[in-house]
């Protein structure tokens, strides 16, 4: 083991992240920097604990077979484990049902589903909707293709010079009558918690209904749809310690019922003649062929991990590191911060700039530290435009990471700092 | 760090060689690298024969690898035909930086290439195959 002893010191959040790092393989290695792995990059996607590796390397070797077709022990035990999984994704995020749920590779497929088979039967010539200007791409990009297929048009939310959303520009936006507001829970590229209860509400009062990409927020903190009333949530697997290619869309169940098929084929059916088919209940109605059957298992193991902590804990850990951080690089002149600077509103993600390097080189360099970080644009290029910036270099913690690694993070923007000084 | 940010790419990028806008020129290309926002131009003068390059200049923002990077190749461009600049190998680009660059930072390093042909050959190239290790 190359990981250091583990620290008995417990953060705000109940737990020792380094301690945890022992449930990580990846923190056995040593980087090729011969230094220790600081992985500052969980916002672009987690590493996985070995209870979601084991659990689906034994879904693979015993339990698997295809889901809701086979007449046969093996499918009865690979459906049962698949739907078991499907009710661990509803608990997790507070849907009244577990019916509600729809597994899609990530988030990204789950606003893509929404805006083919929602948008384009209910948002028509002359309609509006509304974004903002703090999302990533995959909430801008598919509802831009949808407004300009339908001839509707698409607003965006200003965003403040700490990277908050302007209410009242939202205010006047929902005012035009839109029919859907589509907004990020947790900015990804500036780690801003927006008001999502507020909003929601806003947006209801408007008459417009409210997509959550919930992408950098069910990861790091509790969600309940019922109690934020919200109508569709999106989210990824791979960035809440799960595996890649699994995410879930939740809807409101007669939102759902309502909408026709985003994909067709087989299992979403009930009856095919040649002329024609009738659709399966949801979710199957929008799960044609053959899920990601033991991936949705493996996020299942990444909720049970995830609850066994605890969502608040988690929120209380990373908000205990991102105070830290974020004070320790407000300290260092050259370093300029994104995003809001209460805590409180800032989940744990900083994206910074130094003076003297590009972000690029920033990470280059933080890698030759064995500090893992993302460079550039965060798939978000209209934050970047907003702030006049070609890129930023983002760090962003997790339930492993712990003050050795703000240290590390501090350390390497400073070993950056003298090597670019002329 | 010492081994890519040595003090050759280093001073390249605090110091860089051929920066600015020649004005009037012959021959102009600008480009970006969209992945990291890294964005470039190149001014090129011909000699009087318009065969062979006069003089040259890039501008632009970036990391350290593709600034210093334009540096490098502007220096060894004066008289040299735009046949001869045409034919040139990315590859040898690459060598003259003289450090290992990661698969993530080609497109960096061969930025300045790209424009540079976009410059000679009148209008955008493809990125060449050395600099598509990762897409």
């Amino acid at each position: 083991m190359a990981v250091e002893p583990a620290l008995s010191t417990l953060t705000p959040g109940g737990f020792s992240g380094t301690a945890l790092r022992a449930d990580f393989a990846v923190f056995d290695t040593l980087t090729r920097s011969g230094k220790r792995l600081v992985f500052l990059d969980a916002a672009a996607s987690s590493p996985k604990p070995r209870s979601v590796v084991d659990a689906m390397a034994d879904a693979y070797s015993h339990h698997y077979a295809n889901v809701h077709r086979g007449i046969y022990e093996l499918s009865e035990d690979a459906t049962t484990r698949f739907e078991a999984a499907r009710g661990k994704v509803a608990t997790f995020i507070g849907a009244p049902s577990k019916r509600e749920i729809v597994f899609v590779r990530n988030a990204t497929e789950a606003i893509n589903l929404v805006a083919f088979s929602w948008g384009r039967t209910n948002l028509k010539a002359g309609d509006r909707m509304v974004t903002t200007q703090l999302e990533h791409h995959a909430n801008i990009v598919p509802w831009q293709q949808l407004t300009r297929e339908v001839g509707a048009t698409l607003d965006y939310v200003a965003i403040t010079d700490d990277g908050r959303l302007e209410l009242d520009d939202l205010r006047a936006k929902l005012a035009a009558g839109p029919k859907l507001l589509a907004v990020a829970a947790v900015s990804n590229a500036l780690g801003t918690i927006n008001p999502l209860a507020e909003i929601i509400a806003m947006a209801h009062e408007a008459g417009a209904l409210v997509l959550v990409d919930a992408a950098q927020a069910a990861p790091h903190m509790p969600i309940d749809v019922a109690a934020l009333d919200c109508d569709f949530l999106a989210l990824s697997g791979h960035k809440m310690l799960g595996p890649s290619g699994i995410g879930a869309l939740w809807g409101r169940r007669e939102l759902l019922d309502a909408m026709p098929p985003f994909m067709t084929g087989g299992s979403m059916i009930i009856k095919v003649t040649l002329d024609g088919a009738e659709w399966n209940e949801v979710p199957a109605k929008f799960e044609a062929g053959t899920p990601a059957i033991v991936e949705a298992i493996g996020l299942g193991a990444a909720i049970d991990y995830l609850t066994a902590l605890g969502m608040d804990n988690v929120r209380e850990h990373e908000r205990y590191l991102f105070e830290h951080a974020w004070a320790a690089l407000d300290a260092i002149p050259g370093v300029r911060l994104f995003g809001p600077a209460d805590p409180a509103i800032h989940a744990g993600v900083i994206s910074f700039v130094l003076d003297e390097a590009h972000p690029h080189d920033v990470a280059t360099i933080f890698d030759s530290e064995g500090v893992a970080v993302r460079a550039g644009h965060h798939c978000a290029q209209p934050v970047m435009l907003r702030y006049d910036i070609p890129a930023t270099t983002r760090a962003s913690f997790y339930v492993y990471n712990d003050l050795d690694d703000v240290e590390a993070l501090t350390a390497a923007v400073g070993a950056t700092q003298t090597l670019f000084a002329d | 760090m010492d081994n890519l940010y040595r003090d050759f790419i280093l001073e390249h990028y605090k110091h860089p060689h051929n920066k600015g806008y020649l004005d009037p020129h012959d021959l102009h290309f600008a480009d970006s690298n969209p992945t990291c926002g890294d964005e470039m131009s190149m001014t090129l003068r011909l000699d009087g024969a318009g065969s062979a390059i006069a003089d040259v200049a890039f501008d632009g923002r970036g990391c350290a690898i593709s600034q210093a990077s334009a540096s490098i190749l502007t220096d060894g461009l004066r008289g040299q035909s735009l046949d001869e600049v045409k034919e040139m190998n990315p590859k040898d680009l690459l060598d003259e930086l003289g450090v290992p660059i990661g698969p993530a930072r080609l497109k960096c390093a061969l930025l300045a290439y790209k424009v540079l042909q976009g410059a000679v050959r009148g209008g955008e190239v493809a990125w060449p195959a050395e600099a598509e290790a990762v897409g």
